[in-house]
Formats: C-alpha cells, sequence, structure tokens
C-alpha cells in the first residue's frame, strides 16, 4: 500500500487531494489570524483556495511534475525508458502517458463527454423555453444552464477536441515523432478534466449564473458558484497556452527533412495560426478572470464603479481574448476541411498560398475587432467606426477560403461520403454565419439585435454549423488512423442528414424572433414568441437524439468495425502512410518530403518518401505512395 | 481524358449560373417578404430596416453563389461507377480569379461600411428641443426622471411617457450591474453601466404602447425586466405631466423605491 501511495497514479493523486485540501486550510488560517480576523475558520476562504490548490497537488499525485521535480532536486536524471509512451490497455489512457497519439485520444474522448453534459444541460434549457413562463426552473438556475452550457462547449469541448485532433495527426503529417514537449502535452492534457470537473461540480452549490462572459460587476457580486468558472477557466486557459506553445515550437523545429512551410499541409498551417493566437490572447482571458477572482475574493475593487473601479474595463480585457477565441475556435476546422475537401475531390487545393495567407490574415485582423463586442456598451463613440470596418474587412480573407474550397470542388471526383458531407454541410452553414456576421458588423442594425436571439442564432451557425460540423468531420475523416477500424458509413450519413435538418429548424428561426425583439439569456419571454420557441425546441431534441446515432457508430464501430488499412481514403498526407493504427514512434523510417501535399491528378505525384535500409526511394517511380511497415 | 466527359468548357458555368441566380431572386424576395421587425415606432426605425433591406439584397446572393456552386457540383462531379480510382485535374489556382474575389467582396464591403456609417450619422444625430429624460436601471426595474415643470424634485415614474414626434434624450445610469435599455419597437439600444453615464436618442413617430427590454444579463430576475413605453399626443402627454408634477413630493414614486431597496437587500442576502 505504502508502495502505491508512494508511486505516480491514482491513488497518490488522492492522498494528494488531501494534502492539498489541508494545505488550503493552514493557508487561509495563518493568515486570518495574522490579521486577527474572526472566525479563525472561514469555510468560503477554505474553499477558494482548495479551488486552487487542490488541482495543482491532484497532478502532482498523478505524477505530471515527477520529471521535472526529479531534474530539478539535483539528483542524477533518469534517461526515458518511454515506459510512458504508447497504450497497452484501456487504463493506460487513465494515466500520465507522454505519446501524442494516446494524448490526442485523451483529449477527444472527454471533450466529447462535455459536449454531450452540454448538451443535455441545452435540452434542460429548450424545454423550459418550450412555452413561455417558468415550468421547470428558476431565473437564477436558469442562467446557470446557460452559463455552463456556454462555458463547457468552448473551453472543454471546441477547443480542446481541435486540440486533440491536431495533437493525433498534426506530427504524423510533419514527420515528427512526436510532440517537441511530450511531458508539457501530457501536463496540458490532464489540466483539462480539472477544469471540466470544476465547472460541472459548480452544480453542487448552484451553478455560475452570469454567462460565460462573466460581466463585472454582476459576475463579482454573485453566489460562490460563480468562482468554479473563475477558476475552472485558469486551468483551461493554462492548458491552451502549453498546448500552443508545444505545437509551434513542434512545426517550427520538427518537421521532416524536405517539409518547407510551403510543403505543410493546410491543417499544420490552421494549427500554426491557431496557436499563435491563443498564446497571444489567452493570458488576457486569464487576466480578466484574476480580476474577478480578487474583486469577489478580496475586495480589489477593480471593477466596482463606487469605488474609483473601471466597469468597462472587463469587458475590453475579456474580448481581446474571447474575440480571437472565435478563430481559435474556427481556425483548425479550416484545416480539417481543407484536408477533406481535396482529398474527397482528388484535386489539389486551389491556391494553397492564399490559403496559407489569408490564416495568418485572419490573425493579424482577429485581434483588431474586438470591440464589436461593445458596439452599445456605452464606451467611446469613435471607436466602433474602426471596429466596424476592420469587422467587415476580416469577411475578405474568410470569403477567400470559402471561394477556394469551392473551386477546389468544381471538376473534381467528388466522393461525397461522412467527412465530405460535413465538410459540404460546414461550408453552407458557416457561409451563412458569415453572412450573419456581417450584417452583425453593421453599427445601425447591431444597435437593434445587439444581446437578442439573433446573436444565439449567428454564434450557432458559426461554432455548430461552423466548427462542429468540421470536429465531426475530422473525426470520421481521421476515424480509421485513431483506431485501425472503419466506421458504419450508413449510420454516419444518417447521423449528418438528422443533424444537419435538425440543426436548422433549430436554428433558423432565432434570426427572425431575434430581430422581432426577443432578448437572448431569458427564462421567459412575451407571448408572440410562443409558436416559433415550441418549434425550436422540439427541433433542439431531435438535434440531441441525433448525437446518440454518432456515440453508438463511434462506440461500436471501435470495438467491432472492420479492420482498417492504412490508407483508406488514398490520401498523399504523411499520416496515411504509415499503419492504422501508426507504430509506436509513427514512422520506423523518417519520411523525406519531395512535393506538396495535395498533388492528386498529378500523374505520379508523390509528398513524401521513406527511405528503405537505406536506399532511397526515388521520387519519380512510385505511383502508389509507398508504406512504411 | 476522363475531365473532358465529366464537363469542361462553358457549359457547366452557364447552368451554374443560371440556376444560382434563379435561387437569388427567390431568396431575396422570401428575405424581403418576411415581416422581419417589429412596429417603426421612431424616425430611427425606418432608416434601420432599409439598412437591413439592403444587407439581404447583397447577401442573399452570396449565400445561394456558394449553395448553388456546392449543389452544382455534388450533382455534376460526383464519382460515377468506374470512376473510383480517377483523380481530378491538377489544377492549382488561378490568379486573376483570385484577385477578383479579394477585391470585389472588399470593395462591396468597405460601400457597405460607408453606407452604414451615413445611417449611423443620422439616427444618432442631435435635435433641437430635445426633451432630456433619466433612465435608471436596478435589479430588476426601470425608473424615470422628468424635470418637474413646477420646479422642484423631478417627477420619477416607471412606466416611459414619450411624446409623439419630439426627439428625446436619454441619459442612462445604472445603480448595481450592468442593464441594457432596449426598446424593439424604436430598434434602439443602449447598456445602463453601472458608473457612466450612456446617451441614447430616439425620435417616436407613432402612438402606441411599446415593451421596453433588459438585453443585457443582470442576475436572477433578468427575464422579467420588462416595461413599457407609452408614445402620447403632446395634449395626452400634458395632462399626464401636469397630474404627476401635483402628484409629486406624495405618494407615487418613492413608495416605489422603497419596494425595490427590500428587493435589492434580499438578492444580496442571496449572495451570502
Amino acid at each position: 500500500m505504502a508502495m502505491k501511495l508512494r508511486a505516480p497514479g491514482w491513488y497518490r493523486a488522492t492522498l494528494y487531494i488531501g494534502l492539498g485540501v489541508a494545505f488550503a486550510l493552514a493557508l487561509i488560517v495563518v493568515a486570518r489570524l495574522g490579521y486577527g480576523l474572526d472566525p479563525v475558520v472561514d469555510v468560503r476562504s477554505w474553499l477558494l483556495v482548495s479551488l486552487l490548490a487542490v488541482p495543482l497537488f491532484f497532478l502532482g499525485g498523478l505524477g505530471a511534475f515527477d520529471t521535472w521535480f526529479h531534474w530539478a532536486s539535483g539528483r542524477p536524471t533518469r534517461p526515458d525508458d518511454h515506459s510512458q509512451h504508447g497504450a497497452t490497455s484501456w487504463r493506460s489512457y487513465f494515466a500520465i502517458n507522454t505519446d501524442h497519439k494516446v494524448i490526442g485520444i485523451q483529449y477527444v474522448a472527454p471533450s466529447f463527454t462535455f459536449m454531450f453534459i452540454g448538451g443535455a444541460v441545452a435540452m434542460l434549457m429548450r424545454a423550459e423555453l418550450a412555452q413561455p413562463g417558468s415550468q421547470l426552473v428558476d431565473g437564477q438556475t436558469f442562467n446557470g444552464l446557460f452559463s455552463v452550457h456556454a462555458a463547457l462547449l468552448i473551453f472543454l469541448f471546441i477547443i480542446p477536441v481541435f486540440a486533440g485532433l491536431a495533437n493525433y495527426v498534426l506530427p504524423l503529417m510533419i514527420g515528427a515523432p512526436d510532440m517537441a514537449f511530450p511531458r508539457l502535452n501530457a501536463l496540458s492534457f490532464w489540466m483539462l478534466p480539472v477544469a471540466g470537473v470544476m465547472m460541472v461540480s459548480s452544480f453542487l452549490v448552484g451553478p455560475f449564473a452570469s454567462g460565460w462572459t462573466a460581466y463585472a460587476p454582476l459576475s463579482t457580486t454573485q453566489p460562490v458558484g460563480q468562482m468554479f468558472f473563475t477558476i475552472g477557466v485558469q486551468f483551461a486557459g493554462a492548458s491552451s497556452i502549453a498546448t500552443a506553445l508545444n505545437f509551434l515550437v513542434t512545426i517550427i523545429t520538427m518537421r521532416a527533412p524536405g517539409m518547407s512551410f510551403f510543403r505543410m499541409p493546410l491543417l499544420v498551417w490552421a494549427n500554426f495560426s491557431t496557436s499563435l493566437l491563443v498564446v497571444i490572447a489567452t493570458p488576457f482571458i486569464a487576466a480578466s478572470q484574476f480580476f474577478v477572482l480578487l474583486d469577489y475574493a478580496l475586495g480589489f475593487n477593480f471593477f466596482q464603479a463606487g469605488a474609483n473601479g473601471d466597469v468597462l474595463m472587463y469587458q475590453h480585457v475579456f474580448w481581446f481574448y474571447s474575440h480571437p477565441a472565435v478563430y481559435i475556435m474556427m481556425l483548425p476546422g479550416f484545416g480539417i476541411v481543407s484536408e477533406i475537401i481535396a482529398v474527397k475531390s482528388r484535386k489539389p487545393i486551389f491556391g494553397y498560398r492564399m490559403m496559407a495567407f489569408s490564416l495568418l490574415a485572419i490573425v493579424v485582423l482577429g485581434f483588431t475587432v474586438w470591440a464589436h463586442h461593445m458596439f452599445t456598451s456605452g464606451m467611446q463613440d469613435w471607436i466602433r467606426i474602426p471596429m466596424m470596418v476592420t469587422t467587415a474587412i476580416i469577411a475578405v480573407p474568410t470569403g477567400i477560403k470559402i471561394f477556394s474550397w469551392l473551386a477546389t470542388l468544381w471538376r473534381g471526383v467528388l466522393h461525397v461520403d461522412t467527412p465530405m458531407l460535413f465538410a459540404l454541410g460546414f461550408l453552407t452553414m458557416f457561409t451563412l454565419g458569415g453572412i450573419s456576421g456581417v450584417a452583425l458588423a453593421m453599427l445601425p442594425f447591431v444597435i437593434h439585435v445587439s444581446d437578442s436571439y439573433f446573436i444565439v442564432a449567428h454564434l450557432h451557425y458559426v461554432l455548430f454549423g461552423g466548427s462542429l460540423f468540421t470536429v465531426y468531420a475530422g473525426v470520421y475523416y481521421w476515424f480509421p488512423k485513431m483506431t485501425g477500424r472503419m466506421y458504419d458509413e450508413t449510420l454516419g450519413r444518417l447521423h449528418f442528414w438528422v443533424t444537419f435538418v435538425a440543426f436548422n429548424i433549430t436554428f433558423a428561426p432565432m434570426h427572425l424572433i431575434g430581430v422581432q425583439g426577443m432578448p437572448r439569456r431569458v427564462s421567459d419571454y412575451a407571448e408572440q414568441f410562443a409558436n416559433w420557441n415550441l418549434i425550436i425546441s422540439l427541433a433542439s431534441f431531435v438535434l440531441g437524439l441525433s448525437t446518440l446515432v454518432f456515440v453508438y457508430n463511434m462506440v461500436s464501430s471501435w470495438v467491432g468495425g472492420p479492420r482498417a488499412p492504412a490508407n483508406p481514403w488514398r490520401a498523399l498526407t504523411l499520416e496515411w502512410q504509415v499503419s492504422s493504427p501508426p507504430p509506436i514512434f509513427n514512422f520506423d523510417a523518417v519520411p523525406t518530403v519531395v512535393g506538396g501535399p495535395y498533388e492528386y491528378g498529378v500523374p505520379g505525384a508523390v509528398h513524401g518518401v521513406f527511405k528503405d535500409g537505406g536506399a532511397e526511394v526515388p521520387p519519380s517511380k512510385p505511383t502508389t505512395p509507398s508504406v512504411a511497415q | 481524358m476522363a475531365q473532358e466527359s465529366r464537363g469542361g468548357g462553358r457549359r457547366p458555368l452557364m447552368q451554374m449560373a443560371v440556376i444560382a441566380v434563379v435561387a437569388s431572386v427567390l431568396g431575396v424576395a422570401l428575405g424581403l417578404v418576411i415581416d422581419w421587425f417589429p412596429s417603426q415606432a421612431s424616425t430611427q426605425a425606418s432608416t434601420i430596416d432599409t439598412l437591413y433591406d439592403v444587407i439581404i439584397i447583397v447577401s442573399v446572393p452570396i449565400f445561394f453563389l456558394v449553395t448553388g456552386v456546392i449543389g452544382f457540383c455534388v450533382w455534376r462531379f460526383r464519382v460515377r461507377p468506374g470512376e473510383e480510382d480517377e483523380d481530378g485535374p491538377p489544377i492549382h489556382g488561378n490568379t486573376k480569379l483570385e484577385i477578383v474575389w479579394t477585391t470585389v467582396p472588399a470593395i462591396m464591403l468597405v460601400a457597405l461600411c460607408t453606407y452604414a456609417f451615413v445611417a449611423l450619422r443620422d439616427i444618432e444625430e442631435a435635435q433641437a428641443d430635445e426633451q432630456r429624460i433619466q433612465v435608471i436601471a436596478q435589479q430588476y426595474d426601470w425608473s424615470f426622471e422628468y424635470p418637474n415643470p413646477m420646479g422642484g424634485e423631478p417627477i420619477r415614474t416607471e412606466e416611459l411617457y414619450l411624446v409623439k414626434d419630439e426627439p428625446v434624450l436619454f441619459d442612462i445610469t445604472s445603480l448595481d450591474v450592468i442593464h441594457s435599455f432596449w426598446v424593439p419597437d424604436f430598434r434602439m439600444k443602449r447598456d445602463a453601466v453601472p458608473g457612466l453615464t450612456t446617451q441614447l436618442r430616439v425620435t417616436p413617430d407613432r402612438l402606441g404602447t411599446y415593451p421596453i427590454v433588459c438585453a443585457e444579463l443582470c442576475g436572477l430576475g433578468h427575464a422579467f425586466m420588462r416595461q413599457n413605453a407609452n408614445v402620447l399626443s403632446r395634449r395626452d402627454f400634458d395632462a399626464w405631466m401636469a397630474e404627476q408634477a401635483e402628484g409629486a413630493g406624495g405618494a407615487g414614486a418613492p413608495a416605489s423605491e422603497d419596494e425595490e431597496e427590500g428587493g435589492e437587500a434580499a438578492a444580496q442576502e442571496s449572495d451570502g
């Protein structure tokens, strides 16, 4: 037993959680004694310090810091025996693991778990909204439901699921054996369930209820449940930043020989751009939530108007992250769709360089539009004009991408299977979301519809019809590579069509009721909106049920689907040139990249070649890409 | 080559164009026929509604262009039996085309922004003889303060009363958290921010009673923070104002203020 408590793992983690709680108690007792406060033990402060300290103790117990502590303490370093690499059974997914392929799956599976929780919460909301008046929940609980819904789906689903997919395929795509910092990668992942469990467990004390935006001073005067968001976001944010740094270093330093920047697949470009956004922007949301924490717990009064605080400051800091976050939640999807559309149309990406540059243009412009979330906030009037122009102009690089995808489809040989259906569904729905986005840049119009259901419609067209459709597309596309099994195509198509139809019936009418004057974030509404809300609620239940088809398909195919070949899609990118699933260190021989990633239709074209027993395969010869293993 | 038989030349482009134009015309017609807005009860409303119609006319064809191309490609270029192992033609790009679809949208967007800017100037323009009304927001109701025509304490009410065709300048504040003052029938909205006085201009031009909605999440009673704005003729307004001025200093407004403070204290208690 003593051995188990000393070795990294769940036993030690449990012990350390207890130590963390004790540490928090000791800290507040000492501090309160020092200030002469009575009583010496204050349960609320104990809880707050525990929320900060226990996750760190937990990660330590699990073994996330072991190697670094060992090294820092000056003991002789142990050569890495790769015992933390690769998965041997399902248990490997519940331990610290440094294999990017294991971590990728570790990211994706819990992300979807949080998506189902967030979706279930949304259905509860729609049940309340099916009729005007209050039926199921009171005002505060309802506010809690949409706050948890948004927080989970943004911070624990869309952002991490993209990080997970990229974690799996990105090192393979650039011909690297792993990520640049495998231990940091493991730590990044394990901070996520911490954040997710914290946000979900806010239901135990009354969920945080000031929206995912947590505007001060509402958030600084809420019940204690608010802190489960404020502190949870810190862990999700730290995880994002560490992962982004890891991607940047991996992409810059670990590309295979011959993989120049302009031979990288667009998914790699997309994650490069996303990581730049994350590294620059995410510290701002961390700051905004630390301000809220200090206001709430220690009376710093950053945002208390009565104490010389500045209320609008919160929104500026918050949106300086949260607008770029919209692109953090979209650019990786652009990458996924670029891969799928090229492979499934059997054509090179149209205008590859412009596709890459438009990503970078979005990164730069993405930092110049944040105040369009504040057009009616009462900030200085003049700021609105340049922000309107930049907000409209950011549609230009996005438009370049959409038109280039269309041109890629043109005269191709289209294989319209499940990943392609979701990619095309994304194209149409994201175009609609982009168009309503341009409408929302137009100041006079947004003065009317800001904070109305029109916004709810717009953001779901962008994040559901946009991001989630690309996530589904990516999961189906790489499912054979990740699991070594094929998914069921019929169920995949069923999933797409039910999702697509129910999604539109759910969210399209929201444009209309928003323009007609229904505000967002309300549990009750005027009688005139009753019919539309009932239709929306019914459609949203169908949308919720459609995910069951997806879950059944994924689970049953992973357990008993037919074996997947190495390259079922006849794709050129490197991840398809190794077995499914790939060998433990990805490549038995280091690939050499000799051409672009999307040379479909070019006779004899190949993206990478593998040195075979020292003799290089001549780039011109293979018509079918050579396969390692 | 197989690609030739799958539709080179101009024919597919023509077919595509016809489908996209027909769909766009129908889509724009539908977009304009839908009764999007609540009633137009201010001079600002018609400016904003016209802008929205322009946005629909510009953007619906773009949507149908994109969906039209996708639908057409799926119909026309879908893999047919015997083509499973074929590839499309290796077209890597077309600089002219790429310049066109970068510059044309950019020009359209700048034009749209210019129009929006002019419309914004129009709806926010200061008018002569604006009536100033204080809007005070707190969890979870609105109150309105008018200067007292007889001098003395301002007149405080729970419902908003305005005069048809006379411009109003609202000075908006909040006593606790952020709220947002929105009258959908006027199309205008501005946040009420603690510590700031924000301003909003409206010229109501239609008699009637219209809902006032809080548009910024302000706590557990946010959904129920709805009151009414009444647009009266000058004569009715004067009669109402005289009545208020007589009653000022009496019961009316202060009683409801006590009630609000009770509500606020209760809300703070629940904060623990």
